[in-house]
């Protein structure tokens, strides 16, 4: 019955799929973290910004994105970001996408996370003369990571299933590779179900220890 | 008392519906020598320009003009025709379910599908061929395309085919529709589009594209598109003649100029009925 998945490289589609989730995770928590930081700030220009941002990005369709980096960026404007070949290219475009895309997400976890500070900590920070940078960095920021683990897993593993969207301009991950054995092998349950179990061993797991985790770190107040 | 009410409401259901097909049945069997207030269901492909293509105008396509043709033969007019969409992975189901009476929609005849399905014809033969821009000399066999970048639709056979067994060192993109292809080949993001050239010429006649794309010629492999019909069908001897007729009258290569011509798709002769080239 399973004989079919000899011809398929199906672990090297689930790496794909991992390396994806990965790169855009740790690429969308840094540029979530700045836009989260920008939209507490001081500045108007900059709270502008952040909150256009957030609210433009995350109501754009994912594969609107995805589609418009591999068109748009690289087909029509010629910005294949550093790779001549289609494959890499198109990689690095969809960790791009998923990155500009995910990072409104994890800007509004980690506000939440923010807005559990009590405002007497930033108030106290200030009083004893720490800059807005210090106050965001040593005092509000790491209490609100702490808070922020149980959104901000959901976030993840939403991205996680979101990489299958990458298969719009062929990135060979998990998706892609479903497509590919139910137009040969005509057993659509059967491949569904493989998949679905694949992503359900990332999903799960991820589910489970960062839960434990968000447990762990949480400010007990 | 609830339980009976559905039980009767639901034999009055299948009563009427067990009628309705008989009656539809009635209909079929005397199909083709009474035209008069019937109808006919045709299954055709809404999205390929120049074959088959839904337009705010109405149905417009080489496959559409064939099959009005045939209809017309059988004995329908054209507002008799009840056009029906067939995507590639649903055509064996619409023909085995009865939902239409033939389909006329890029239909390649294989063995794998001739099992399921009868042909009539083949009405054209096509080929794997690639569309590449009309000013770029430097494809001029399918040996040229490696290192090239090479587009088709998520999935499909035709890319894997150049891949595999012509130029192993092309790059393939894949995009969900081939027009996206065509926005990367025009920018030159993407040096070839692949799939069947009548298909390929039907997109690069389209009025924005004139000129723009040139087909390889390549001939990579043969593609015989027949008329399907349900297995053991009677209609598949008088579609056969209509199809005669229709190459024999000259309606047929008017039909293939005025909708692939435009690309400068150089057609082959009209197939001979059952003559199926591998």
């Amino acid at each position: 019955m399973f004989d079919f998945l000899d011809k398929y490289d199906v672990l090297g589609a689930f790496w794909t799929t991992v390396q994806l989730t990965l790169l855009s995770a740790v690429g969308s928590l840094i540029w979530g973290t700045l836009l989260a930081a920008m939209r507490v700030g001081p500045v108007p220009l900059m709270r502008g910004f952040g909150t256009a941002y957030v609210n433009i990005v995350r109501n754009i369709p994912l594969t609107v994105i995805i589609l418009f980096a591999a068109l748009g960026l690289k087909d029509t404007l010629g910005i294949s970001l550093g790779s001549d070949v289609v494959d890499t290219s198109n990689f690095r475009l969809s960790v791009l996408g998923l990155t500009v895309y995910t990072s409104a997400f994890v800007c509004e976890a980690i506000r939440a996370g923010i807005n559990t500070v009590p405002v007497g900590q930033a108030e106290a920070a200030r009083a004893i003369g720490l800059s807005f940078t210090q106050v965001l960095g040593l005092v509000v920021l790491p209490q609100a990571f702490r808070a922020a683990v149980g959104p901000l897993t959901n976030v993840l593993i939403a991205l996680t299933k979101n990489t299958t969207v990458a298969a719009a301009i062929g990135v060979a991950e998990a998706a892609l590779l479903m497509k590919e054995m139910v137009e040969n092998e005509a057993q659509l349950l059967l491949i569904s179900a493989i998949i679905a179990f694949g992503f359900c061993c990332l999903t799960l797991p991820t589910g489970l220890i960062l839960g434990w985790v968000g447990k762990k770190v949480a400010v007990k107040r | 008392m609830k339980l009976r009410k559905v039980t009767a409401a639901s034999a009055v259901l299948l009563a009427l519906s067990v009628s309705a097909t008989a009656c539809g049945g009635d209909k079929k069997d005397d199909g083709g020598s009474s035209g008069g207030g019937k109808k006919i269901a045709i299954g055709i492909k809404y999205d390929q320009p120049g074959l088959g293509q839904k337009t705010p105008q109405g149905y417009a396509g080489f496959d559409v003009d064939v099959a009005t043709y045939v209809a017309k033969k059988l004995g329908y007019s054209a507002d008799q025709i009840e056009w029906k969409e067939s995507k590639s992975a649903d055509r064996e189901t619409m023909l085995q379910r009865g939902d239409v009476d033939f389909i006329a929609a890029t239909y390649s005849i294989t063995p794998e599908r001739q099992q399921k399905v009868d042909f009539a014809g083949p009405y054209l033969l096509a080929h794997q061929d690639v569309l590449i821009r009309a000013d770029d000399n430097t494809i001029k066999s399918p040996a040229d395309l490696n290192k090239k970048k090479l587009c088709s639709v998520t999935g499909s056979t035709s890319a894997q085919n150049v891949k595999d067994r012509l130029a192993p060192k092309a790059q393939l993109q894949q995009y969900p529709t081939y027009s996206a292809c065509l926005t990367g080949l025009q920018s030159k993001a993407i040096d070839a589009l692949t799939t069947d050239d009548s298909i390929l010429a039907g997109y690069a006649s389209q009025s924005q594209f004139k000129g723009k794309f040139k087909l390889g010629a390549f001939k990579m492999t043969n593609e015989n598109y027949g008329i399907g019909i349900k297995k053991g069908s009677d209609l598949k001897a008088k579609i056969n003649k209509a199809l005669e007729e229709m190459v024999a009258d000259g309606s047929w290569q008017k039909a293939v100029d005025k909708n692939l011509g435009p690309a400068g798709y150089k057609n082959e002769p009209a197939p001979k009925i059952g003559d199926i080239k591998s």
